[in-house]
């Protein structure tokens, strides 16, 4: 007889994602200043004409909040790998797939959630036109949610393995690739005046299936790593 | 005659090429205390997965269990970042009590009523492993697999943890354990060598 239902354990196991990310604020800041870092870089290497760098600015912001994801997608799983929770994630009740899930969607809260809310910062400085900077922030937001569950997807594969960054980079960089296109190309649109929604509708089906078919793969992943 | 808790019949155990456990049978009824025994890198970790389930890959054989079992390994799934009441309140095992006051005096019973509210992980080693045993005292599984439950804790926390065991044999629960160390319960303490099953 379950004690805990399976909506109250979910809800304890977001909460406590979110209690554990704000316990370690580096954790949180540290793709934000990446991301930072990263955009102050283009303004230096390619001159700071707003007229130069406004045409790449869609694609640079995308390209680097990929990467920013990228960067903190890998340690995903690492602490409840290795402090037995994951053992104990697996042998619950509840569903691993499920509590899985309500991990990837904290872990979306506290990086893409506060990257996307910050990005109109980031676009000032490489001169975005204003009007897209809405389009922007819309599309970071459903984009990194599909993000998340895909590098989720890796990450779980490999929890187990030392030095797994490489790796989970190798094997989620092609599936990060619609939305990369997906989203670079709503900004474009905006930018230029034009309705970028057609778009991000599109990133929205993609994060969607993300949000159907991501949970069984990251479950069967990490049962795999488990038993290695 | 109701079904054994835990019933494991002809099981393999390979690590790897290897095979680390042959042709074991266990099984574990009602009201029965188990110890595992056997020196180090004979498999007691290994079976102890097993047998809970965590994993399955390279074993061979039926294990039976009737209902989900408290399992608390090596890492004991404590955050150490997180209070003692953080911790002992999230448990993914449905059959853990989550309310505030069933915590309180779970931390209480292992005599941390005080330590409560601190980052575990400013807790000594031992008393970050009476925070993890804490779990003996919120779980309704009436199976327990404990991996080393013994380790790190001093005499007084050793005692409290024989009593806990005893108080759940005589509730007809069913505890499994590993340990190196002479333990003195009162009740009948049934001894499984695991020597008598290892390969090499």
């Amino acid at each position: 007889m379950p004690v805990t239902s399976l909506d109250r354990f979910l809800l304890g196991q977001f909460q406590r994602q979110l209690k554990l990310a704000f316990s370690r604020p580096g954790e949180i800041l540290n793709p934000i200043w990446f991301f930072m870092m990263v955009v102050a870089l283009f303004p230096l290497g390619l001159g700071p004409r707003p007229e130069q760098l406004a045409p790449l600015a869609p694609g640079i912001l995308w390209v680097v909040a990929l990467l920013s994801q990228l960067t903190v997608s890998h340690r995903l799983f690492a602490s409840d790998y290795e402090d037995g929770s994951l053992e104990q994630l697996v042998l619950s009740d509840h569903p691993l797939a499920l509590s899985a899930l309500a991990q990837v969607l904290a872990h979306w809260v506290v990086s893409g959630v506060t990257l996307a809310l910050l990005s109109p910062l980031f676009a000032v400085v490489l001169a975005l036109p204003s009007e897209a900077i809405t389009t922007l922030v819309a599309s970071l937001l459903i984009g990194t949610l599909g993000l998340s569950l895909i590098g989720a997807i890796g990450a779980a594969l490999t929890v187990g393995i030392r030095r797994g960054a490489l790796l989970l980079s190798l094997l989620i960089i092609p599936l990060y690739v619609p939305v990369l296109i997906f989203g670079t190309s709503a900004v474009v649109e905006a930018s230029r005046g034009d309705d970028g929604s057609a778009w991000l509708a599109l990133m929205g089906a993609w994060a969607i299936a993300s949000l159907i078919l991501a949970p069984p793969a990251i479950s069967a992943g990490l049962k795999i790593s488990l038993d290695a | 005659m109701s079904l054994p808790l835990l019933n494991a019949q002809d099981v393999t155990v390979s690590r790897g090429a290897r095979r680390i456990l042959e042709g074991l049978n266990l099984n574990v009824g009602e009201g029965e205390l188990w110890q595992l025994v056997g020196g180090n890198g004979i498999g007691k970790t290994s079976l102890m997965r097993v047998l809970a389930g965590v994993t399955r890959l390279g074993v061979e054989g039926d294990i039976g269990l009737r209902e989900t079992p408290l399992f608390l390994g090596h890492a004991s799934a404590i955050k150490p970042l997180l209070s003692a009441y953080d911790n002992l309140r999230w448990h993914p095992s449905g059959a853990v009590q989550a309310d505030r006051g069933a915590v309180s005096a779970a931390l209480s019973a292992v005599g941390l009523e005080h330590c409560g509210e601190s980052p575990v992980g400013q807790l000594s080693a031992g008393q970050q492993r009476r925070v993890a045993l804490a779990r003996l005292w919120l779980t309704q599984s009436k199976l327990w697999l404990l991996d080393e439950p013994f380790t790190a804790i001093d005499v007084s926390g050793a005692r409290l943890l024989e009593a806990q065991l005893q108080a759940h044999v005589a509730g007809g629960g069913s505890v499994v354990f590993s340990s190196h160390q002479p333990n003195q319960f009162s009740t009948e303490l049934r001894v499984f060598d695991l020597s008598e099953y290892a390969c090499d």
